[in-house]
């Protein structure tokens, strides 16, 4: 492929005043420039929320620490987990599902560009909203400021009675519009993958990273909507009287668990999934090989995407459910094991017999298979329900949903952006330093996360601000702590190499990894239209029949 | 890439002993790790999960050390050499009999996992209660551990005993979860897995632990500011010991002639309306029963030694303490203080 | 600015994909099912767990005038939808018209036991588990009323002034089957406030 001269800006655009190219970003409909938002958006909150985690690891570096009071830890942990969740870890996949979907489907852009930007800004506004909270919160006994109720916000602690003043008003609100952000999204990304699929591509000849992103957003549709109306329930309780989760009325605090949890768990598959598919087209270009499988893969995908609806007590398993729920829903769970196991092996039989590249977004994805196995299979332990009874609410807890949300989808995301990067800038990163990132964060990540299993085995419950002296948690703790250095030192590599490079990095090319997905048929990056003609495609991998006319994929398929 | 082979066949031969002398290890040194160390059982429920996660653990570390050197494998036998010549290499678009392969063993593995799991389940779950157990209703506050005893006529606070049960002739303890305000948990790992209180519900837990000691534990659910400190602390006795306890928590507070000043500093100020102390017109229920205050070893739900310094330092302000526990500071003078730790510390 | 064409032969192909405002509309419809079935779901939980004050078999009467009414305005709607696709504005406006009437006569009918409920049975949000159930099940569906009576108004602004030709007909279907969703919610309400839950 000739090397294309880079388009980030025009001599035209370049020479409009700042004030008129920053609006052009701002009323932009275009699903290039509001993924980039996205992204951007992310990243922003990702920082943020990785300071809250750096505080609390701080005041838990020994124990009796008064780094904190207790009062801010609780807040840090509410606003780190609701942060990376909500306003960190959705919209950046949202952000990359909306920049190379309609590439990759070879349409002009998504089915509803100005739903897209009305819920790119909804996810915006959200985030405002939950960190107002800090200055905007002080109700009526001037109790409140950021919430400290938990991500999840268990019923009765979030009732005016325990929780005053406004903090779990703005945990809620933000939440709730951000939710309907996600739901607009969702709905565009279905549309546009049903509906704006380029001559010739079934759904059977579409990549992977569409089906994936598919299913997420289905689930999305299905998942948001429980989180919704509980939340509207809590706030008809904290503001009429209402008496949804009010248990001296007769409510139940367990009817939270069960709507919250039938959001959350999906909630994990909404995330993971959007990972998984940046593997998918990751492995297979940098091992040089077709995906395995890839109709297995598919009906995987959709079977966890099914299954993980059916799932969700199993963080409830401590709740005092009947014998006959625990034990269904540890069917149910240990079957979910099943299909994602599936994919794992896929993957692997992807790279075997293949030539391996070990540039830096292939390293993430290899990394992203052996730790996602680790949390697949602590992930095993918790669903064995009596051993949940020990490990549940504990930091064993907190390390396994780390390992699959840090180990697993962070590192995938990594790889991502080393592998998308060039296309969305038309520039190339530094590998050097893209490697002293890796190989940095695997340190860190390590350090943290593998040592944070043991202080769940010896007893440590999660959420505790402080602990006692003699529980023999303190060296885990301290080392735990060292790893969170290492890794706040390893993302500021990461994203100097990137903002560095966006500036100054050398021409990309349309296609510098010899890839086979349509996205690598555009300039880098792609002009506002994406395709100067609609494409036809006759197989998954359209740019590989171009460059082996001889052994197109076609005639295998 | 046949899944199916030697690895498999051969694996009770290697999963059996592996078992064993995991468990004997894990338990010779376990509990000098940590007091709350879940691999140092010492009573039924906490001994079966440990059994289970045995099992478990050896299933799951088979998995990871196949799946693992597979990976490992691949990652340096496949990998672009030096010389490589730049052609593509063969692709192969997958397999039927490989991917049934790698459906049916983990569905067989889950099977086996979810008998051996549903087992466990079962046993904790439907324990039938033995005549000779020892009935408790533990109530779950913001940030305290109530206890009553409702056969033995005993309410009690923060420290809970029970007599260490024979295996031959068991005598548990069964306990009742209430809550009387927001979520809590009951976890002490070495007697049982963790059961949540949660208010409008009964929820039920069982130990019967086989050795004397003191058991340590916390609240496990995030229940406002101070859930770090709602400390639990089992003290398991032996029968002989157990029943003198109880008699002496049954009994009236005691009262003596020399401290009665504090005592009507304590019953003319607000102490009574949250507190109780048998005999006396205490009879709050909001704060932890004080009867026989000077019986148990802390305060606070853990937080501080009972002494009579932390006793009068948490008096003055609770804050100093547990920053946020529910106790406000009772803004009484130092003659005042004085007073009322010295009434308090009668109270045996 | 290249892009790399991938146009295989010059035989035509066959590619007709789903419409896309059809697709979003169900998706959409998707979502708010969710919402409902949670607050379904708290109702039927619910039932019989008031600890105090006026039960469903009470107070509640059977709203079966205003329940004809909605369900009724999914056929107007269909007959709308259909007059516009045969290029007939008049009956188009004639029973689109109708529907908004109809719609309009639910909410008023929901209002009016609403307000017997409040000041005659004494039952609000905040009276018990049966009054927290209610008002927001059928205070929800009441709110999606709304929403859908504002699009049904625009809409007949939009025909009043000429501006509703036949090729809209795509639109008004796209905008009828949330219409429609409105009434099957509806459905699902009634049988499990009025029939089940009494």
């Amino acid at each position: 492929m000739a090397i294309d001269s880079i388009v980030l800006l025009t001599p035209e655009e370049a020479s409009r005043p700042l004030v008129d190219r920053l609006h052009a970003w701002v009323a932009t409909v275009d699903h290039k420039r509001l993924g980039i938002l996205y992204i951007l958006f992310a990243l922003f909150f990702f920082v943020i929320g990785g300071i809250e985690a750096t505080i609390m690891r701080i005041q838990l570096i020994r124990p009796q620490n008064h780094f904190v009071s207790p009062e801010v830890f609780n807040r840090m942990f509410t606003m780190h987990g609701t942060t990376m969740i909500f306003f960190v870890a959705m919209p950046v996949m949202f952000g990359f599902a909306n920049y190379l979907v309609p590439l990759m489907i070879g349409a002009r852009d998504m089915a509803f560009p100005r739903l897209n930007a009305f819920s790119f800004w909804l996810s915006a506004l959200g985030g405002i909203l939950l960190y107002f909270s800090l200055v905007g919160a002080n109700g009526l006994y001037g109790a409140g400021n950021a919430p400290d109720v938990g991500w999840f916000a268990y019923a009765p602690l979030t009732a005016q009675t325990f929780s005053r003043g406004h903090s779990t008003d703005f945990w809620t609100l933000a939440v709730l519009v951000s939710g309907f952000g996600s739901i607009g999204t969702a709905i565009n990304i279905l549309t546009t993958i049903l509906c704006l699929r380029c001559p010739g591509m079934k759904l059977g000849k579409m990549p992977l990273f569409a089906w994936l992103n598919l299913v997420m957003a289905a689930l999305v549709l299905i998942a948001i909507g429980p989180l919704t109306a509980a939340q509207i329930m809590l706030t008809l309780d904290r503001y009429l009287g209402a008496h949804f989760f009010d248990t001296q009325a007769g409510g139940s605090a367990v009817i939270w668990m069960h709507f919250f949890w039938i959001f959350g768990h999906p909630e994990v598959y909404i995330l993971v999934i959007p990972a998984f598919a940046f593997v998918s087209e990751i492995i297979p270009v940098f091992s040089r090989k077709a995906m395995f499988g890839y109709p297995i893969m598919v009906a995987a995908t959709v079977a966890i995407g099914f299954l993980s609806t059916a799932v969700w007590a199993h963080h409830m398993f401590t709740a005092g459910l009947s014998s006959n729920a625990n034990t269904f829903f540890v069917l149910s769970t240990m079957a979910i094991g099943v299909p994602t196991g599936i994919k794992i092996f896929n993957w692997l039989a992807t790279m075997w017999g293949g030539k391996i590249h070990f540039q830096t977004p292939m390293l993430f994805c290899i990394a992203f298979l052996f730790q996602f196995l680790i949390a697949g299979l602590t992930g095993i332990m918790l669903s064995a329900a009596p051993f949940d009874w020990q490990l549940g609410n504990s930091y064993f807890v907190v390390a396994h949903f780390h390992y699959v949300i840090v180990g697993g989808i962070l590192f995938a995301l990594f790889g991502a952006f080393y592998y998308w990067f060039p296309k969305m800038t038309g520039r190339m990163y530094s590998e050097t330093v893209g490697k002293l990132h890796f190989w940095l964060f695997v340190l860190g990540f390590h350090l943290t996360f593998d040592f944070m299993h043991i202080p769940g085995l010896l007893g440590m419950p999660r959420r505790i601000y402080t602990y006692e002296l003699g529980r023999g948690w303190d060296t885990w703790n301290l080392i735990v702590t060292i790893g969170a250095f290492f890794q706040a030192l390893s993302i500021l590599t990461f994203i100097g190499n990137l903002l560095w490079h966006t500036f100054k990095g050398k021409a990309a090319g349309s296609d510098p990894w010899d890839a086979w997905t349509l996205e690598w048929t555009t300039s880098s990056p792609p002009p506002a239209y994406n395709f100067a003609a609609i494409p036809t495609v006759r197989s998954r991998r359209p740019l590989w029949d171009l460059k082996h006319p001889d052994d197109p994929d076609w005639k295998y398929e | 890439m046949a899944m199916n082979n030697s690895y498999t066949r051969g694996a009770p031969k290697v999963i059996i002993p592996l078992s064993l002398s995991m468990t004997a290890f894990a338990q010779a040194g376990a509990h000098s790790l940590s007091p709350t160390n879940i691999f140092a059982p010492v009573s039924t429920p906490a001994d079966m999960i440990f059994g289970l996660s045995v099992f478990v653990l050896a299933v799951t570390a088979t998995i990871f050390v196949v799946v693992f050197s597979l990976l490992l494998y691949a990652v340096v036998r496949f990998r672009k050499r030096a010389d490589d010549d730049g052609r593509e290499p063969a692709q192969v678009y997958g397999s039927d009999q490989v991917e049934l392969a790698w459906t049916v063993i983990p569905i067989l593995i889950v099977v086996a996992l979810f008998m051996a799991t549903a087992r466990v389940i079962g046993a904790v779950q439907k324990a039938a209660q033995p005549p000779s157990a020892i009935e408790v209703v533990a109530i779950g506050h913001q940030f305290w551990w109530e206890y009553r005893y409702p056969a033995l006529h005993v309410v009690t606070a923060n420290e809970l005993h029970v007599p260490v049960s024979d295996r031959a002739h068991p005598t548990p303890t069964f306990i009742k979860l209430l809550s009387a305000d927001t979520d809590h948990s009951f976890w002490i790992p070495r007697l049982a897995g963790k059961t949540d209180l949660i208010p409008n519900r009964v929820n039920h837990t069982w130990i019967d632990p086989h050795e004397t000691g003191l058991y340590l534990g916390q609240c496990a659910q995030y229940c406002g500011t101070q859930h770090a400190k709602m400390l639990l602390r089992v003290y398991v006795q032996s029968r002989d010991e157990f029943d003198r306890w109880i008699r002496q928590q049954s009994q009236v507070a005691h009262v003596g002639d020399t401290a009665s000043d504090g005592q009507r500093i304590f019953e003319t100020t607000a102490c009574i309306n949250c507190h109780a102390i048998a005999g006396t017109v205490a009879d709050g229920q909001f704060g932890p029963d004080l009867s026989h205050l000077m019986s148990r070893e802390t305060i606070a739900a853990g937080a501080a030694p009972n002494t009579p310094e932390n006793l009068k330092r948490w008096i003055r302000n609770p804050d100093a303490i547990k920053p946020g526990s529910r106790m406000p500071a009772m803004e009484l003078s130092e003659r005042e203080l004085d007073a009322v730790t010295a009434y308090l510390t009668t109270l045996l | 600015m290249n892009a790399t064409p991938i146009m295989m032969s010059d035989r035509q192909l066959e590619w007709e994909l789903p419409s896309r405002g059809h697709v979003a509309m169900f998706a959409l419809i998707a979502a708010e099912a969710a919402i409902f079935a949670i607050f379904v779901v708290a109702y039927i939980f619910y039932l019989g767990k008031s600890l105090t004050g006026p039960m469903p078999k009470d107070v509640l009467a059977v709203p079966i005038f205003y329940t004809i009414c909605l369900l009724s305005s999914s056929v107007t709607i269909h007959l709308a939808a259909h007059a516009l696709r045969r290029g007939n504005i008049a009956y188009f406006r004639a029973w689109w018209f109708g529907t908004i009437v109809l719609g309009a006569a639910f909410l008023y009918g929901t209002a009016h036991e609403w307000h017997r409920l409040i000041y005659q049975e004494g039952l609000t949000i905040s009276t018990n588990l049966f009054g927290t159930t209610y008002y927001s099940l059928v205070g929800l569906h009441g709110l999606h009323v709304i929403v859908g009576l504002i699009c049904l108004s625009t809409v007949m602004a939009f025909a009043l002034s000429g501006d509703i030709q036949q090729q809209h007909t795509y639109r008004i279907d796209v905008l009828s089957l949330y219409w429609h969703f409105v009434d099957v919610v509806w459905i699902v309400v009634f049988t499990v406030v009025y029939i089940i839950g009494r």
